[in-house]
């Protein structure tokens, strides 16, 4: 498995080269100037039609992945663009060399999804999203949209299938104490670059990670999956879960794509079951996920 | 989007997959003229977006008119766990020897489609234990993984070639429509071992719409979900009394939860999405003046990289306009806040710094 935080770190000598796909649209300019301000390194654009071009008079702009990846030698791609070309895009990224792709768009079709994925095993890279907020590790690089202020450094590790919560229980665990060392948007589609189980794998083996808070929601399997791993490896370090949609309808889709339950498929009841196999506690609000977490805390 | 049967079984016939004889109506006038066309003995099922309707009562058996008579507005007059019906579909009565299960399903943890059958069929499949799972990559089955199926779930070797060519069929059907499920349960083994699927169940990608003119006539959507759309947010109609709205649907489901584990019940949720402008609140706000049987608005908002302020000036201008007269319980955090919270101090909104307050408050008011 490709090493996420050696390439969100680097070597630490310096920061690590990011390029942003679809840089000139309205959603792109916005989040890239964000990110800038975080400190993210942003080397290069691209928007096909508009090479040759800066963006802010500062950071250039190519045609294709390709010219931009040659110029400045990123292995991360950040993708705002409309999830029709979504596919598209990712390929571009990909056939590059782009080792890490976070794929912002939301609506990508189930289908064009599938294909970057395997394009991504191929090609040896990590594919996060689409639907997602990004990833960032908090006071040194942020490749998202999400807002800079819930996240503080330190030793937790906040993977979530929703945006909003995820800088809710983000903004709890850093007012309680708990900073983070990555925090990562899975994303609320059925299909996901990055599944829950594949980023505790990239998280687990952390030296320095304290707890994982895992966020959850209706749909799918995920959640039971990443529950029974934690049994199968016998993973120690503290958990704890917050699964949203334990009132919601079933057979309807709750705003996600992938937030939907099938007969008892998806079922809140059927994560938090699995999750207390594991032994790891649910919080019935976001405001009880650093309760549960000082608690679990304290027992190790 | 959820099929109908009917809507699904179209599907099947466009992809050579046989259907009984059947006809879906809508009203007893154009009920009668199928029951002539059809011929007694025949079911009418009601069509409804929803699981478990033979239990409801939502299929009967209609062996000459007068029973058709009494039965189909009945029928009709129907709903099934809240859902109304939404046609009524005659159906010829098939003989045949047995009844097992198909369905080729988007594995969502695994990221292929995947085949479940079984050799019973009829009932929940979640409810048999010999099935027989196969994954198939991105949605393409081979003859010979087929045949492996067909003989995995037992099949008498006169019903093979039959239940290879449905099974290719269905995998066509699914992948051309981007379908992340569609089921057959039953399906049923005549006599001569050919095969014909009695019920159908389809789910599409929505996110693939874009690519399916053909399927938009299924689009069943009320007025308040298509304006929603138009707005960019997503709403789900509810049968409570309090609004919910917030940015982002996690925190929108969990505000739902936690306002029903208080005993208040939603009349809907509505998630503005993470990009909500002045006017997209406020658009919001006039589309849930137009709901009906609301008594109060919870709003649960955690500005980032959409401030709380542009919310707070949609809530001005909709008291402004008279487009919100109901009572607004808000929890206003994030970005600009303060600011906001100072905008709304001598508004109608009643604000609270945690949501746990804006609920109670909330369940208060509309069981004072």
């Amino acid at each position: 498995m490709t090493d996420i935080f050696k390439l969100l770190k680097g070597d630490g000598s310096e920061k690590q080269p990011v390029i942003v796909q679809g840089i000139t649209g309205k959603f792109g300019t916005r989040h890239t100037k964000l990110m800038m301000e975080y400190g993210t390194n942003i080397v290069a654009g691209v928007t096909p039609g508009k090479g040759g071009q800066k963006f802010e008079n500062s950071v250039p702009i190519y045609e294709t992945m390709k010219e931009a990846v040659d110029a400045t030698g990123s292995k991360i791609s950040i993708m705002f663009v409309p999830a029709k070309f979504f596919l598209g895009a990712a390929k571009d990224a990909l056939e590059a060399g782009i080792k890490l792709l976070i794929a912002i768009p939301e609506h990508v079709p189930v289908q064009d999804a599938m294909k970057a994925i395997e394009v991504a095993k191929q090609k040896n890279a990590i594919m996060i999203g689409p639907n997602t907020p990004g990833v960032m590790i908090p006071e040194l690089i942020k490749i998202g949209i999400m807002p800079a202020s819930p996240f503080k450094f330190g030793n937790i590790a906040v993977l979530s299938k929703s945006g909003t919560l995820l800088y809710e229980i983000g903004n709890n665990l850093s007012t309680s104490g708990f900073g983070q060392c990555i925090t990562l948007g899975i994303g609320g589609d059925p299909i996901n670059g990055t599944r829950l189980i594949d980023a505790f794998d990239m998280v687990k083996d952390y030296p320095d990670l304290e707890g994982i808070v895992v966020v959850g929601e209706i749909g799918g399997e995920a959640e039971e999956v990443f529950a029974q791993k934690v049994i199968d490896e016998n993973f120690k370090k503290p958990i704890v879960a917050y699964v949203a949609g334990r009132k919601a309808p079933k057979e309807k889709r709750m705003g996600h794509a992938g937030a939907i339950v099938m007969g008892n498929y998806g079922s809140a009841e059927s994560k938090i079951e699995m999750f207390s196999k594991a032994n790891i506690p649910v919080a019935k609000r976001p405001a009880e996920v650093p309760i549960l977490l000082a608690g679990k805390m304290e027992k190790k | 989007m959820r099929l109908l049967e009917y809507q699904a079984k179209e599907l099947f016939k466009e992809y050579g997959i046989r259907i009984p004889d059947s006809i879906a109506t809508k009203d007893i006038e154009s009920g009668r003229k199928a029951a002539e066309k059809i011929g007694y003995p025949f079911v009418i099922k009601a069509q409804v977006p929803v699981g478990g309707r033979g239990k409801a009562g939502g299929i009967q058996k209609c062996h000459n008119q007068d029973e058709f008579e009494l039965k189909y507005p009945e029928v009709l007059n129907m709903a099934i766990k809240g859902e109304k019906t939404r046609a009524i579909l005659l159906e010829k009565m098939s003989e045949y020897e047995k009844e097992i299960y198909l369905s080729l399903f988007l594995n969502r943890s695994k990221r292929c489609y995947t085949i479940i059958s079984s050799a019973e069929g009829g009932v929940e499949i979640e409810s048999v234990k010999d099935q027989v799972i196969q994954e198939v990559g991105l949605g393409e089955v081979t003859e010979k993984v087929a045949k492996e199926v067909g003989e995995k779930i037992g099949l008498a070797e006169n019903s093979i070639p039959h239940f290879v060519e449905i099974l290719q069929k269905l995998s066509k059907l699914t992948v051309e429509k981007e379908a992340e499920l569609t089921e057959i349960n039953p399906l049923v083994i005549l006599k001569d071992g050919s095969m014909m699927a009695l019920d159908g169940k389809m789910m599409t990608d929505d996110n693939s719409n874009f690519r399916h003119k053909e399927l938009a006539k299924y689009q069943e959507k009320t007025e308040l979900e298509k304006k929603a759309e138009e707005s960019g947010f997503s709403l789900v109609e509810l049968d409570g009394n309090i609004a919910v709205i917030g940015n982002g649907a996690g925190l929108v489901m969990s505000t739902l939860d936690m306002l029903t584990d208080s005993g208040g019940k939603a009349a809907c949720f509505l998630d503005v999405g993470g990009t909500a402008t002045t006017e997209s609140v406020y658009e919001a706000l006039t589309l849930i003046s137009k709901m009906k049987n609301v008594k109060a608005v919870l709003v649960n908002l955690y500005g980032g990289i959409v401030k709380t302020t542009i919310v707070a000036s949609a809530f001005l201008k909709a008291y402004d306009e008279k487009v919100i007269v109901l009572p607004v319980f808000a929890r206003l955090m994030g970005a600009e806040s303060e600011k906001s919270k100072e905008m709304l101090k001598d508004s109608e909104t009643k604000l609270s710094p945690s949501i746990e307050e804006a609920i109670n408050n909330v369940v208060m008011e509309v069981n004072k």
